[in-house]
This record gives structure tokens, sequence and C-alpha cells, in this order.
């Protein structure tokens, strides 16, 4: 056994652009846009032929034919075939946890290289059968005659044709993730003016790390997109004024603008042991410290669904020493712009760190500068099991521009009231 | 228990009518119940910037576990988790209209000169339309003439215009009220916020309560906040003077209750059903002050609560009246009162954190056609509380009045028709009071908590227009 624990190196990021659903992405399957990301991280890293320690990742919305996604899809890349594969699954938090499963494998140093994806698919999205056509289905599979088949046939009604169309709703709640956010927006009264304000940020900061070539090494173009397809770089708080509430009623603050679209789109990211990269000629971007995750009752103690980071964070901050105003860069993933504000609230706030963090005081501000500087999900767009990818890729490079030592921080909401979060430090 | 007009008025015709016509439409005011919360409703804890008074109005929030909102203030949210009060956020420009709450509650102390005053504005009128029916709106502030600078002073004088015309405006059954606190006193606020947030202050509305220093430190248990206590109504065998007999020993104490002779059997039968002890004794006669003190001290070692309820009216115009009306009126109104409070100091009768607690009128306040000999007796009772006020609290011990207006007793239904209905319409809840609500605000005011309240004239009058 290992007893040492090493330092888990992040090497480099790698996605192709997010498109809408039924965007150019329409047609394409989870597996084939996994595969061509980590073959582009192949590529970009010179792994070909290589056998790496494990490739982990996943998708939120699945097939069942495609129990083995990550395995079938490392099969049809560069890699050598002996690169072992495995789908992990935690909605929106499912590229950051496959990135900590990888993480905590080399630092044990079970495996010395690994990557960490996740790819989702809005569009070529799986349509379940109806519950009682399904049971009747499997009954005729079980039926032994011809006889006993026809006789299960004058079973079938119109309404079993109808097919079960995976939905965004919390099974437990009933509600859709923007519903539960709107109740959070209004719990924590947080304003239009606010939401349409980090969507436009938002918006700009990606467009400006485009135009800075920040990009250019951590997405390759896909079926002709080069940049997400959501991107408006000239977004503004006039146009997003005009939006009509999505989410809350005719009162509601959260619109399509302020509220990110369902995507597709896959991201992968490399990692090593610091031994690995330095055999291999790669230069360490940054350094995967530590992750916490934390989930609260959206369902009896009604929290806000996506509040639960806001419980992570501190958690996760306290383990090292530090200050929620210690990090140089904050990459909190914008599913909704209320649910990052509440969440930057719910930090500022003395009764919520006394009341619910136990804390004598609030966590603090953080510099909204530091916020998602390169752009965040109300501008990429945000195909579920890649977010997690986007980001570390994003923050690895960027703490590396920053310099050695500097800190970030990741937090993923997610369905489920789930939360992942990351410490990074640059290299 | 509500008159007939409001009886009829709340059914469902009643309801159609009255809006058709024009005609008020009192709501039935909400009372104390042992099983209902404090406080049956949210509510939203406001203040302008620099206020002062968050950490003792969140405590006792917190205390009754009120489901409390505040705006996004940080010194608000500060005072509320300090106090363990977790507070929810309220933003006027996302909530929706269906959010509504029980009562405003608004510190007010940070306002130091006129031009701040907007501030009253900026909470209210986006806040105003979302009090519940029997709502309450309590202002906070500092008392203007404790105050050293003049602008601070005015603008703290101010709050009582703008209270008076809210407690007009709230309607359905609504009060608003307004407390001054010693500028740099740790003020017990809690006992007279207890009060003013629940139905115990049903019909009391547009008053100034003015709190001091508070000399004892004493915790009332809130649910039987007079237990162990002793305390003597005069006037008790029946009306206003036997709810208060009533509520006092519903909040635990022992209650001595005290009737003229002609009166000893009604007076025994409240005293046994409230397990407490009658006195039968006319308070004019010569010996009724050391009878009082004798008793009181043979019995009980003392008192704690000595409520001057007896009084009686004897009405006609001035040139009409002859003396002897004026005499008995003056002799059992005013100066009994002088000559009990007179022996008990003397005999140190009373105990420690004792309560003196008068009644008034809003007679004495406002004067009354053919009632100069008794608008002159419930006058002076303001100013034997004004008087003492000062030697009470060296003694310990506090000093206020209850100033009814329109209570439905005998007393007022033996009131021509027209007069009475008029009486009882003309205040901002178009009905008039009830014995009970004079009754709990004597509670309130001989609470051990309400030590900090001293020299205060409390209307029980629904904000009535006389002498407003
Ligand atoms: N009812 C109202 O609307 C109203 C309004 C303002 C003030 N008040 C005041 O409230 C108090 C109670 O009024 P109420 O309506 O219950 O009147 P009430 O006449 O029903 O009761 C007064 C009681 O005082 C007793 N009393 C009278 N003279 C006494 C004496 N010399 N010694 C001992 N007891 C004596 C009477 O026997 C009677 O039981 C009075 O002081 C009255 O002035 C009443």
């Amino acid at each position: 056994m290992n007893s040492s624990v090493r330092r888990v190196a992040i090497l480099g990021g790698m996605r192709i652009p997010f498109a809408r659903q039924d965007g150019p992405y329409a047609k394409a399957s989870n597996q084939d846009m996994l595969t061509t990301t980590l073959d582009a991280l192949v590529s970009r890293y010179g792994l070909e032929g290589e056998a790496l320690g494990e490739v982990v990742g996943g998708a939120v919305l699945k097939h069942s034919r495609d129990f083995n996604l990550v395995r079938e899809s490392v099969l049809g890349t560069k890699l050598s075939p002996a690169t072992s594969a495995m789908d992990v699954q935690q909605a929106c938090g499912t590229g950051l946890e496959a990135a900590i499963v990888v993480a905590n494998k080399i630092a044990l140093g079970q495996i010395d290289s690994g990557i960490a994806c996740g790819v989702d698919t809005t569009s070529d999205a799986p349509i379940g059968v109806n519950e009682d056509l399904r049971a009747l289905l499997l009954d005729a599979n079980r039926a032994k005659t011809n006889q006993q088949r026809v006789a299960l046939l004058t079973r079938l009604r119109p309404h079993m044709l109808l097919p079960e169309i995976p939905r965004n709703v919390e099974p437990r709640t009933g509600l859709s993730m923007g519903d539960h956010t709107a109740i959070t927006a209004r719990e924590w009264g947080i304003t239009r003016q606010a939401q349409d304000e980090l969507a436009v940020d938002s918006h700009h900061h990606l467009a400006a790390a485009y135009e800075r070539g920040f990009q250019d090494d951590l997405v390759t173009p896909y079926l002709g997109l080069e940049r997400d397809q959501n991107l408006r770089p000239d977004s503004s708080l006039e146009k997003l004024a005009r939006l009509k509430p999505a989410f809350g009623g005719p009162e509601g603050t959260m619109t399509a603008g302020n509220s990110t679209p369902l995507s597709d789109g896959a991201s992968a990211v490399l990692m090593a042991s610091e031994e690995w990269a330095a055999a291999h000629g790669l230069e360490p971007l940054a350094f995967f410290v530590d992750a916490q995750t934390a989930a609260v009752d959206h369902v009896h103690a009604r929290e806000g669904l996506l509040l639960a980071p806001a419980y992570a964070v501190p958690k996760l901050i306290d383990r090292h020493g530090l200050a929620l105003g210690d990090f140089d860069q904050y990459e909190i993933h914008e599913a909704f712009a209320a649910q990052v504000l509440a969440t930057l609230r719910a930090w500022e706030d003395p009764v919520f760190c006394k009341e619910r963090l136990g804390r004598d005081a609030p966590l603090g501000a953080i510099e909204r500068a530091k916020l998602n500087p390169n752009g965040g999900s109300l501008g990429a767009g945000h195909p579920f099991g890649a977010t997690g990818g986007r980001l570390i890729g994003a923050l690895a490079k960027s703490l590396h521009e920053k310099g050695a030592g500097t800190r970030g921080l990741i937090s993923v909401c997610a369905a489920g009231g789930e939360g992942v979060t990351a410490i990074l430090e640059g290299a | 228990m509500a008159d007939r007009y409001t009886e009829l008025i709340n059914t469902p015709i009643g309801k159609t009518i009255a809006k058709q016509i024009g005609l008020p439409a009192p709501v039935v005011l909400e009372r104390f119940d042992p099983n209902r919360p404090v406080i049956d409703g949210p509510v939203l804890f406001g203040g302008a910037p620099g206020a002062t008074l968050g950490g003792p109005v969140a405590a006792t929030l917190a205390h009754i576990g009120a489901e409390t909102y505040t705006p996004l203030q940080e010194e608000l949210r500060s005072a509320a988790a300090a106090a363990g009060l977790d507070a929810k956020i309220f933003n006027a420009e996302t909530a929706g209209a269906e959010q509504t709450f029980k009562a405003l509650v608004f510190d007010a102390s940070g306002i130091t000169d006129s031009t701040q005053l907007v501030e009253l504005h900026r909470f209210f009128s986006p806040t105003i339309r979302r009090i519940r029916s029997c709502g309450r709106v309590i202002v906070l502030g500092l008392t203007p003439e404790l105050v050293s600078h003049p602008r601070q002073r005015v603008a703290q004088r101010a709050l009582e215009g703008f209270v008076r015309s809210v407690a007009k405006e709230v309607k359905k059954g609504a009060s608003a009220n307004l407390v001054y606190l010693t500028p740099g006193v740790d003020a017990r606020l809690e006992s007279t916020l207890r009060f003013l947030l629940s139905p115990r202050s049903a019909y009391v509305s547009g008053q100034v309560i003015r709190i001091g220093s508070s000399a004892n430190a004493e915790e009332p248990d809130w649910s039987a906040p007079l237990a162990g206590k002793v305390a003597l109504v005069t006037g008790a065998a029946r009306g206003i003077g036997k709810a208060m007999a009533e509520v006092l020993a519903r909040d635990g104490a022992h209650v001595v209750v005290l009737d003229v002779p002609q009166a000893a059997e009604a007076l025994a039968t409240v005293a046994a059903d409230l397990g407490g002890s009658d006195l039968a004794v006319d308070i004019t006669s010569e010996d009724a002050p050391k009878l009082i003190a004798d008793h009181l001290l043979e019995h009980h070692g003392g008192v704690d609560v000595f409520v001057h309820n007896a009084g009686i009216t004897r009405d006609k115009t001035l040139a009409r009246m002859d003396e002897e009306r004026w005499q008995l009126v003056l002799a059992i109104n005013t100066s009994a009162i002088e000559a009990i409070n007179a022996e008990l100091v003397e005999r140190q009768a009373f105990r420690a954190n004792g309560r003196i607690v008068c009644v008034s009128s809003i007679a004495g306040i406002a004067g009354n056609f053919g009632q100069t000999n008794y608008g002159t007796s419930k006058a002076a009772v303001i100013g034997i509380v004004n008087a003492y006020a000062e030697e009470a609290a060296g003694l310990g011990i506090t000093i206020n009045a209850v100033a009814p207006g329109f209570i439905e007793t005998q007393m007022t239904a033996a009131i021509p028709i027209t007069i009475r209905e008029a009486g009882r319409r003309m205040n901002s809840m178009s009905q008039g009071g009830l014995p009970v609500d004079v009754a709990e605000t004597v509670a309130w005011l001989a609470s051990p908590g309400s030590d900090g309240v001293n020299n205060n004239i409390v209307r029980v009058c629904g904000q009535s227009l006389l002498g407003a």
C-alpha cells in the first residue's frame, strides 16, 4: 500500500464548442462527441497509443445502450485499447466528480495518469417507452407461444404509444430546476437587473476570452462550430430586458437570457502525477488540491435546490485554513444567474452563515472581477456532463497564467439538491 | 362579544350592503387565545440606516418564534444572526403580492434629521398594503425630549404624526403604535413588543409608549408573567374591573378584588371564580386606605400590582350640576387614589418591582359634554401619574394609567342610542372596545417585564377621534 499522497497535476483541458439543443450537433450522439473530444486532447498532448491509468467520465442523459459510454468512446480514440474506463454520473456535478475520482486515484498512487471527461446531448436524447407498454412488451418477451403473444396484444391501448421524454424535473417535487430557482431568487430577493448583469458579463467575458486567444488550445472545432453557439458577444442589458419571464410566473425575474439553455457538448481534462508529467515532457498548469460535496434537503426543509455549494465551500476552505476571499479566481457554474447570486448572497448573509452554517461571521463577499473572468455557463451553454471539464480546463490554464501558488475555487450545483466544489492551485 | 352592528356587518349579506352604501365595516378584532402564538403570521422587520434597536427587537422576535423577514440590510441581518433569529429576506422589488405580513416593525432610531424621514416612506409605502387583517405596525424611535441634537429631536418627534396617520390608513382591524426609547439605554423592550404584536393590544392604536431604563432584571415566565404576584383591583365586582381581575388571574396573579359593600355578593362570586380573595370596602370611606393596606400586609405580605379602577360618572351640564355630584365623582375617581397610594407607600406595602395602574379616560384628555366633573377627575388621574412617577421610580415601582375610549359595558349601554352609536364608530376600528382590551393593557403594564414603562398614559380607544 502506498501511504503517501501525491500532488495531482492538471496538464490540460479540451472541449468542443457547446451547441444549443437541436443545433449543429442535433444528430451527434454522446459517443460521437466524447470520442472527438478525447481524440483532440490526445493529439494536443501527444498521447497516441498511450495506455493511461484510467478514463473516467459520464453523461446525464444517457441511452441504456450506452452503459459503457466512456469505455466505448476510448476504444474509438487513438489511445491504447489497454486504457481502462469507467462511467460515473452525478447530474451537473458529473464532470467534476469524474475529476475527483481520477485525482484521488493519482493521489493514492493507484494510477499515474488519467482523463476526466463528460458529455451530454439534449438533442439526441433517450426516449423511453410508456411504462405500461414496457410491461406489456416484457410480458410478450416472456410468452412461450404465438397464441399467448397475440392474446397480450389485445391489451395494447393507444395511450401506451406516447413516449416518455426525459424532463428536467425534480422527481420528488415535480418542479423544474427553473421553478426551484425562481423560488430561491424570490427568497433571496434577487432582482432581474442583477441577473441580467451577470448574464451580460458571462457573454462579454467569454467573447473576450475567445478574442485574446485564450480558448485556442482549450476548444477544438466540431461540425462547423468554432465557438459556442450560445455566445452573444453583443449581449446587452437592453436586449436582455426585452425578454419575458420564463420561470416564476408573470412577475418572475428569470428569463431565457439569464438561465442556461439546454445544450450539447463534451469536455475532457488530462491529469497525472508530477513524475508522469515530467516523464512525458508535459508541464503542469495547476494542481488539483481538494474537493468537497454537499447536499441540501430541498424536499422537506424546502432549501434552495441549487444552494448546496453554499454548504460545501465553507467545509472545503475550512479544511485548508482559507477564507472565502483568499482565492485569485472563482469559477461558479452559472446554471441560472439567480442561483449564482443567491449563493454569493448566502455567503455574505450573517443569518444564513449563523443559522445554516453555524458560523459566527459571514464568509463575506468575493471580488466580482475574479468571478468567471473567462465567461461562464450563461454564455457558453451547459451540456450537463461537460461543464465540470470546461471549468477545470479553463481555470487550470488561467491559474497557470497568473502564476504558481495562485488559488482557484470551483463550485457546481446539481440536481437533487447537490453541490460539488474543488480547489485548484496554479503551477 | 362583538356588538350587533359588527356581527351583522360581518355576515355575507351585511358585507355586501355595507360596501354598497358605504357603511363603516368593522372587522371582529382578534383577541388573546392561549393556544395561538404571540403573533399568528409573518413579521417584517425593517430599519432606517444606523438603526440601533435591532438587537432587542430581533431577540424578542426570536423568543416568540415569529416567522421574520428583513430587508437586505447589513445591520438588520447581523442583529438577527446575533439574536439567533432565522430571518428570511424580503425585497419589495421581487416579492410577489401574495407576500403579506401580520406585522411591520420599523426601527427608526437611526433617523437623525428630517431629510432622513424619507426612510419611513421607503419602508412602508411598498409594504403597508401587505398588512393582514388585525395586523400591527410598530415604529421604534428615541424619546425626543431626551435627544440632545435638535435636528435629531425634530426627526424623532415627527414619528408621532406618521404613526398616527398610518393608524388611520391601515383599516381591517390593524393598529399602529410608536415606542420611544431612552437614547443610550439598554431598553427592556420584550414585554412591550410582545403586547403590541399580540392580539392583547387589539384596541390600542395610534399610541405613543415611552420606555426608560430598567431598575430590575426580572425575566417573566411569559406564559404566566404574573405568577407569584399579588394584584388588587378596585371596582372589580363588574365591568372593566372584573375583566382586569380575570386577565390578571389568567396571567398567574393572586387577585384581591375590591368593591363597595353593596356589591359584596357579586364581588364574592368574582373572587371565588378566580381563586382570589375579596375585600368589600368603599374606597372613599375614611378608613379605606388603612383597611386596604392592613389586608394586603396581613394576608399577602404586601402587594405587587395595584389597579385603581373604581370610578363613576354623574353627568350634568355644569350650570345644572350640584356640588354633591361634583364632589362624589372627584372623591371616588381622584382623591381616593391619592389617599390609598399615600398609605401604601407610607406602609411600604409595595414589593420590589411593584406597579400602580390607574384608570383615566379619553374624557380626561378630550373633555366631554356634561362631564365637567368626570373630565376633571380623569385629567387629575393623569396628573397623579405624572406627579408621582419620579417618586415611584425611586421606590423601584412604576405608575401608569390606561385611558379607555368607548368600551362596551353597562356604563356605556346606558348612553342614548344615537350618541352611543357615534361613540362606538368614531374611531379607527369603527367599533367599541371590550373590557378585556383594557384589562390586557393593564396586564401588560403590570408585567414584571414592563419595568421600563413608567409615567405613561396609554389610551385603549381604537384611536378615537376624540382628543387625538
Ligand atoms: N366603560 C367605558 O367606556 C369607560 C371609558 C373610560 C373610562 N372608564 C373607566 O373605567 C373604570 C371602570 O368602568 P366600568 O365601565 O367598568 O364601570 P362600572 O360602573 O361597570 O364599574 C365600576 C365599578 O366600580 C365600583 N365602585 C364605584 N364606586 C366605588 C367606591 N367608592 N368604592 C369601591 N368601588 C366602587 C362599582 O361598584 C363598580 O363595580 C372607571 O374608572 C371608568 O371611569 C370606562
